[in-house]
């Protein structure tokens, strides 16, 4: 066979490593955007902390700081009020989760698991019930409370706790909702193995699921944190007395007095407010983003 | 240990039957596969048997009592899955002792037995490591070692090679083998490879369409297969079958397969193919193996015709020929030194000594 020489061809105008950069210039430029808009709230918001109020309202440039202070922060983690929020909003939040783990995890496996009649519509159903905005809830939950308090004399308004009887209404459906979807994905041999071993329901709930399931049970429980920690009409609605409000609506009740805004004092007070969930969030963001995103990429 | 025995089992998916009332019975001790393609019913029929599926009518029997209404764990049988299902959260040591655990065995006793089947296994290394840490094979052999600490009556296997590589597959069949050989454990075993069943079986059930087609030895089955399908599924290459007539010649009966050819039916067979003389669809059944390239000298049965190979398959020790013999692609496999040549006429001889004559209405072999 004679030789043949084969000539390099020159790369091709828009080939693939063209291609490739320039959907990386443009995924570059969006999240550029997205960066810029979503942290320039919390930038303004730490400036504006680290800012006196004669400078606040001396309003020469709001993007710079002149004369940096600490005392909002001092003057806020002193206040007996603010600790009092922090300590009440610390207590409705990890009890909501403790509540609302111990109803969506049994519930989520028994609706994923143990195929019952009705099970697929309760699963649905479950969800509807995450639609209804709380703006609609919070009327008749009041009346219910009124209710309560005229037949057995148990006063529910104005408590601390009665929000952990409250904001399971709206962590409970959507928890529950995910957390099916990551049962589903839990292969169903896994259940069958351990029914062979000799395993109960129970046991193969607390044994071989709330492990396996993990990821899922932590973005759930990361999920029912951060709502109940950041829920502001609710215990607007139902606590007034200081020492019973949680953060965000004692930030607001406290730091706004008719119309003077304390904007520096409220914005430090957000920003300590917001640290909580982000630690959280920086800690076990892996497992939330496996949690969310477990159904759409496991068989 | 124990027999499982099976009586009129029915499974029926809303109005969909999967298992049609099918009899068996699995003697103490002995390795049984059901093979068929799928949707035949074998899984169903396996998953019935371990209480993980509804019987919808019949009943079955483990070691002489009726478990219809016995949920899996008090059926003292252990199952391995497909895909091994092994608790991922869970070393090895942790997932073969699991059911033993559960059971409160003594922790002295929990120890000996995973220990023993670990050693078994070849896996006693891998005690401490996680499933995700292990290759297919050994989480494979985990998965087996899981089945034998819990010493149980009947050991099921659904398809427990499929999501192996072949090489590991062949490897794994030897060392199911083994452990049976070993712990003696009544098996029953469901695969869709015919070849993984004739290796493994005492027995091999074939099953289609939720029925079984026949039950026997794999050296039954693959000599006096009882339908077309069971002579068809068991056996690979397939094997051959040709349209045929039979017809009343000089010399005594004969298979007409074409105009120009045309085999004696053997001596022996004539009495019971002479009724079929002249009847259509009927199909002339001879396995690959028993046509093969002429020699010098002819055996006693052997019948020589000429073939044009349209295909050439060589596999190392022997050569696959594929040609049309009327209308149909057969296969003969030959010597791969025989010269055999895509288009070059090629001598054969068929070994009538192993034709089978099949009614092509009913599926049965006459």
């Amino acid at each position: 066979m004679s030789a043949v020489a084969i000539e390099a061809r020159p790369a091709r105008r828009g080939s693939i490593s063209r291609d490739r950069k320039k959907a990386m210039y443009w995924s570059y430029f969006f999240l550029m955007l997205f960066v810029l808009f979503f942290l320039t709230p919390p930038l303004y918001m730490l400036i504006m902390s680290l800012k006196t109020s004669g400078e606040i309202a001396e309003a020469r440039f709001p993007w710079w700081v002149f004369h940096p202070t600490f005392d909002n922060y001092w003057s806020l983690l002193g206040s007996e009020n603010f600790q009092n929020f922090f300590i009440n909003s610390t207590l409705v939040s990890l009890s909501t989760v403790v509540v609302t783990m111990l109803i969506s995890i049994p519930a989520a496996f028994s609706l994923s698991r143990m195929k019952f009649w009705g099970s697929a519509t309760l699963a649905a159903g479950v969800f509807l019930t995450y639609l209804i905005p709380e703006t609609l809830l919070f009327i008749p939950l009041f009346k219910i409370f009124s209710w309560v308090t005229e037949f057995t004399g148990i006063e529910l308004v104005n408590h601390w706790w009665v929000l952990i009887f409250i904001y399971p209404t709206l962590t409970v459906p959507f928890c529950t909702w995910i957390m099916i979807g990551y049962f589903a994905s839990i292969p169903k041999e896994l259940d069958e193995a351990a029914l062979i071993d000799g395993a109960g329901w129970l046991q193969l709930l607390v044994r071989i699921f709330i492990p396996v399931a993990l990821p899922g049970i932590i973005a759930a429980t990361i999920f029912a944190f951060t709502v109940s920690w950041a829920d502001f009409l609710y215990p607007l609605v139902f606590t007034t007395s200081a020492d019973q409000l949680v953060l965000p609506a004692g930030i607001v009740t406290t730091l706004i007095k008719g119309d003077v805004f304390e904007w520096g004092r409220i914005m430090t007070a957000a920003l300590l407010g917001a640290m909580p969930p982000l630690l959280i969030y920086a800690f076990l963001m892996d497992y939330y983003i496996a949690g969310l995103t477990a159904g759409a990429t496991k068989g | 240990m124990a027999q499982v025995t099976l009586r009129k089992v029915q499974k029926t998916y809303e109005e969909t039957p999967a298992v049609c009332g099918i009899d068996l019975d699995i003697p103490d001790k002995e390795f049984v596969v059901l093979v068929g393609p799928s949707g035949c019913g074998k899984t169903t029929t396996l998953r019935m048997i371990a209480g993980l599926e509804e019987i919808t009518a019949g009943e079955i029997a483990i070691g002489g009592e009726v478990v219809n209404d016995i949920p899996p764990k008090d059926r003292d049988i252990a199952m391995v899955f497909q895909n091994y299902a092994l608790y991922p959260h869970m070393t090895v040591y942790e997932n073969m002792s699991f059911g033993l655990r559960l059971k409160k065995t003594p922790k002295d006793e929990i120890d000996r037995r995973v220990q023993r089947a670990a050693g078994i296994l070849n896996i006693s290394q891998l005690l401490d490591r996680k499933p995700k840490q292990l290759s297919g094979g050994q989480r494979q052999r985990v998965a087996m070692g899981r089945a034998i600490v819990r010493d149980p009556k009947v050991f099921l296997f659904d398809e427990p090679l499929s999501n192996l590589d072949a090489k590991l597959r062949v490897h794994m069949r030897t060392e199911i083998k083994k452990v049976h050989q070993h712990v003696r454990t009544t098996t029953v075993y469901v695969t869709h490879d015919q070849v993984e069943a004739m290796t493994l079986a005492d027995r091999i059930v074939v099953m289609n369409a939720g029925h079984i087609e026949q039950v026997g030895t794999p050296h039954e089955l693959y000599h006096r297969p009882a339908t077309r399908f069971v002579a068809a599924f068991i056996g690979s290459p397939a094997m051959n079958m040709v349209p045929c007539g039979v017809e009343e010649a000089a010399g005594g009966l004969r298979f007409r397969l074409s105009e120009d050819l045309s085999f004696p039916v053997p001596r022996e067979r004539s009495e019971r193919y002479r009724p079929h003389v002249g009847k259509g669809k009927l199909l002339f059944g001879l396995r690959p193996e028993h046509m093969i390239e002429q020699r010098p000298h002819v055996e006693p049965g052997q019948q020589p015709f000429e073939a044009k190979p349209v295909v050439v398959e060589p596999m190392g020790s022997e050569s696959l020929v594929f040609f049309v013999l009327n209308g149909v692609e057969a296969c003969a496999r030959v010597n791969p030194d025989c010269g055999a040549r895509v288009g070059e006429p090629l001598k054969l001889v068929a070994d009538l000594r192993h034709v089978h004559l099949i009614d092509d209405e009913t599926g049965r072999i006459l």
